[in-house]
């Protein structure tokens, strides 16, 4: 038998008004064309006949009972079928604006859309919503099928008049539509083959349509962008490989190129492309899900965005404008902290400020909006507490993504537009308040340090040896206590398990806890030790922000070299314990924390 | 220019979605029914982790599963070293409470063998086996922690149902599938944030057909059970089940390629691949029932 299928493939969406008619257009393909399980047309018609209903097309497509039961459809199907030049995807979008999400999860999938509006009914409010949505999720070719024509006599002036209202709609979108095709879904005019009904039309049926949509390419001309999706190290059978791993947006890659990680900016040479039951490769591009592993050893963290040395590089900043589509059932509120999900990003977010509310179906804006309500969108600020790597959605769209958790579910979706300066940070704001706020003691810390003998100080143990740096951490306590110290050692473990009985606390979170801290205990003139693992440079900065005015010693004992100023002291995990406490006292003498002792 | 194909760009899709399981999930399974969708998905798997299979893979052994099914498990969780975990309702067996006994219809059979003790070898409430490598046994798990993630590797177009999954999917503490309100999911990101006393089913074969999956397993050369294949009878599994609710279908296909020709334009072109599957049939439209209840 020989083999004339088609290779490539194609997702097209149809979305539009409740009631307008999408799931008729797709049923009516599918018969059409043949591509129904043997059995299933004559399935459905028993069906309507034993339920005393007349037979409708749309019911194939609404396989499940309870759409039925409403006739309308709440969840995105898909179906397939193939012509003699691809496979196709079909996915039935809900119109409905209770079912909105399954329209983005539908839609989002897509790399075509058809846009159903009834003939008779006209433009309404989703018909526009819709659009909106198909343009602000990245969907390039839009046609746009005017149904029910028999309803309005096939009448080309009731046709030419939606075209003119909605290509004018469109544009104010920036979209251009690739094609306008009256039909009637019902009576099959239009579908697979040219309506008699109406002459006056020559452009595309549908399926010639379906066949002449554009197949976008892998942007693999792009620059190279890898979200790390994470850090894979198995140990079993002896495997030493410390593989980077993740799904290439855009761009290609080589052995021995060199790499980017962003935020952290450490940097490293691809030293081999990992794969399993495959041919060794010296090249990755854009749609893979690949592996790499680098020439020397960093401490990077999954989240971090790969890029090229050579290539232009992604915005870094913690704060950016973004225009946001809201889901959720409760609104979007200001400076709440939210998820945020970004390529394998994951960080909390607060919504600082509000540019404008678009109203989506009717596109008018409303300013002066406090929140985010469902089913808005927003042009709006989004701020996160340490920088995060982007691109805008102008130059590179995957990595200008993004979408917002509350309270579990993702609740928004948006675009990045641009990045915005964070000279005026949140963490900034709040320390100079926090510090104006503070009823200080009247003891100074001069004084202190003149009773206790020694002035304060945070003293942080980095690595993810737990045994070492616990052991280290309350040997060193107890060595200062002894000579008349004011030394404390919190083990952080048990912070994070008293905080998270009462709430689910982010990594941030508590790295903010941990300062906050540091902050006080410092400044009653202890020497304060804590010990901590997964931390970045980043975090360290934000510890060394929320405790000034005192200092911080940050002693690493972990495998990886912190590219920073911020370590003052770079131990190793076998270091005996005694001499790593040595060594940290000599730091402390030197600095003249203890002048008065040793 | 574009240099990767169909199947090309469906393993890129899962192996995304299985690392992201991987790394959202702190107890998460991965269901292998011995059949070719969930074998290719363990195959996924190993390219995901570069030969490592990091996930615990569960069997519901309804104990009427044709032999030879067992028999393959056993061979690939021994050679492939894997992690692999088995539950099984041994009450309704020794109560002798199912459909081959006569005691019930079959879709209540499939409820208490299938979905009934999956929900409880999921939640560790029933006993679990687990292979010992060592041993080259199983011996009772001694780990009886819920798993809150479970792969399962569903497709859309094997009936209506399944056509709304999401890769990520919500199941409240009943194990129930709310279907009128599941989150969105767009530009690869997904549900991997939730409550307490849920859990997730997580679908990365959702985008394949039937004949992907055939396709992918010549391309790979992927080890399948041998009951797909005509061995000189002239009949051939399409669907894997338990042995008396499962129909071989006529075929004289030998080689994954015949199988292949069968899907395309032969004999197979147009007929539902669950057409051997006695329970769907009781279920009215679907597996709607069933599922709603648990069953994948």
């Amino acid at each position: 038998m020989s083999d004339h299928s088609p290779k490539d493939q194609m997702s097209i969406v149809i979305v539009g008004h409740v009631d307008h008619g999408k799931s008729t257009v797709i049923g009516r393909l599918m018969a059409d064309t043949g591509s129904l399980p043997d059995g299933k047309l004559e399935q459905v018609r028993a069906m309507c006949k034993s339920n005393a209903r007349p037979f409708e097309y749309a019911f194939l497509m609404d396989a499940l009972k309870n759409e039925q039961a409403q006739g309308i459809t709440i969840d995105t199907a898909r179906c397939f079928f193939n012509t003699k030049k691809r496979h196709y995807i079909i996915i039935d979008a809900p119109g409905h604006i209770e079912f909105l999400k399954n329209m983005i999860t539908g839609a989002s999938r897509a790399e075509a859309a058809f846009l159903v509006i009834d003939a008779n009914e006209g433009i309404k409010e989703n018909s526009k919503r819709h659009g909106y949505m198909v343009s602000m999720l990245g969907i390039k070719q839009v046609s746009i099928l005017v149904n029910k024509m028999d309803l309005v006599d096939y009448s080309q002036e009731r046709f030419d008049s939606i075209v003119q209202d909605y290509t004018a709609f469109l544009g104010r979108l920036g979209v251009e539509p690739t094609s306008f095709i009256p039909i009637s879904a019902f009576e099959g005019e239009n579908i697979t083959e040219a309506s008699i009904e109406m002459p006056w039309y020559t452009g595309h049926h549908v399926l010639a349509q379906v066949d002449d949509f554009n197949k976008s390419a892998e942007p693999t001309e792009r620059p190279f962008r890898m979200p790390v999706q994470d850090i894979y190290k198995f140990t079993a059978e002896g495997d030493d490989r410390r593989i980077v791993a993740g799904s290439i947006d855009t761009g290609t890659v080589h052995i021995g190129d060199g790499v980017r990680f962003l935020p952290s900016g450490k940097t490293s040479k691809i030293k081999s492309i990992e794969c399993f039951n495959a041919d060794p490769m010296t090249q990755a591009h854009a749609g893979q899900s690949n592996g790499f592993t680098l020439d020397t050893e960093i401490y990077i963290q999954r989240g971090e965005l790969m890029v090229r040395d050579d290539e232009p590089p992604p915005q870094v900043s913690t704060r950016f404008k973004a225009n946001l589509f809201w889901m959720g059932h409760a609104p979007m509120l200001m400076n709440t902290s939210y998820k945020l999900k970004l390529g394998a990003a994951r960080a909390p977010v607060k919504l600082v400020d509000i540019v404008h509310v678009l109203d989506a179906s009717e596109l008018s804006t409303a300013t002066h909006k406090k929140q985010i309500d469902r089913h808005d969108v927003a042009e709006c600020i989004l701020e996160v507490p340490k920088p995060i790597a982007f691109d805008l959605v102008s130059e590179i769209e995957s990595t200008g993504r993004l979408v917002i958790v509350d309270n579990f579910e993702i609740a928004g979706a948006g675009i990045i537009l641009e990045s915005v300066s964070d000279d005026a940070s949140t963490l900034k704001d709040y320390i100079s308040e926090r510090e104006a706020a503070w009823h200080k003691s009247e003891i100074s810390a001069a004084e202190r340090g003149a009773s206790y003998r020694h002035g304060s100080k945070f003293i942080l143990i980095i690595g993810s040896e737990t045994n070492y740096k616990t052991e280290l951490g309350t040997a060193l306590e107890k060595k200062l206590f002894y000579r008349n110290f004011k030394s404390y050692y919190l083990g952080m473990a048990h912070m994070m398990n008293a905080m998270r009985s009462e709430q689910q606390l982010n990594r941030e979170d508590i790295i903010r806890r941990l300062g906050e801290l540091a902050r006080i205990l410092t400044d009653s003139g202890q020497i304060f030790i804590s010990s901590i693992a997964g931390i970045d440079e980043y975090d360290i900065k934000i510890l060394r922000q929320l405790n000034e005015p005192n200092d911080i010693l940050v002693v690493n004992v972990s495998d990886f070299a912190y590219e920073s100023d911020e370590i003052g002291l770079r131990l190793t995990a076998d270091t005996p314990v005694n001499e790593a406490v040595d060594a940290i006292c000599d730091v402390l003498k030197k600095q003249q924390v203890m002048e008065y002792y040793l | 220019m574009s240099h990767t194909d169909h199947l090309d760009k469906l393993e890129a899709t899962s192996i995304h979605i299985l690392r992201e399981a991987y790394r959202e999930f702190g107890s998460l399974v991965m269901l292998w029914s011995i059949g070719k969708d969930s074998t290719v998905l363990l195959w996924l798997a190993r390219k995901a982790f570069f030969g490592h299979v990091p996930i615990p893979l569960v069997h519901i052994d309804t104990h009427y599963k044709i032999p030879e099914m067992i028999e393959y498990r056993d061979k690939l969780a021994l050679k492939w070293k894997l992690n692999m975990v088995y539950g099984q309702n041994t009450e309704a067996l020794k109560n002798k409470q199912t459909y081959p006994d006569g005691a019930i219809n079959r879709i209540d059979c499939c409820k208490a063998l299938k979905s009934e003790a999956l929900k409880h070898t999921l939640s560790g409430e029933w006993t679990r086996f687990r292979m010992d490598h060592d041993k080259q046994e199983y011996v009772v798990d001694t780990n009886a922690e819920p798993y809150t993630g479970v792969i399962v590797g569903v497709r859309a177009d094997e009936e209506g149902s399944r056509s709304k999954e999401r890769y990520f999917s919500p199941r409240d503490k009943q194990n129930d599938w709310d279907v009128d309100d599941q989150p969105p999911e767009l530009w690869g990101q997904y549900k991997t944030d939730f409550a307490p006393g849920t859990h997730l089913r997580i679908h990365p074969l959702l985008d394949w057909t039937e004949l992907n999956i055939w396709e992918y397993i010549q391309r790979e050369d992927i080890p399948i059970t041998g009951l797909y294949f005509d061995r000189g009878e002239g009949k051939r599994y399409r669907s894997l089940g338990c042995q008396p609710c499962t129909t071989p279908v006529d075929s004289t296909a030998t080689t994954t390629q015949d199988i292949i020709d069968e899907l395309k334009s032969g004999k197979f072109a147009n007929v539902a691949e669950r057409s051997g599957r006695a329970q769907d049939k009781e279920d009215g439209g679907g597996l709607e029932t069933l599922r709603r209840d648990g069953y994948m």
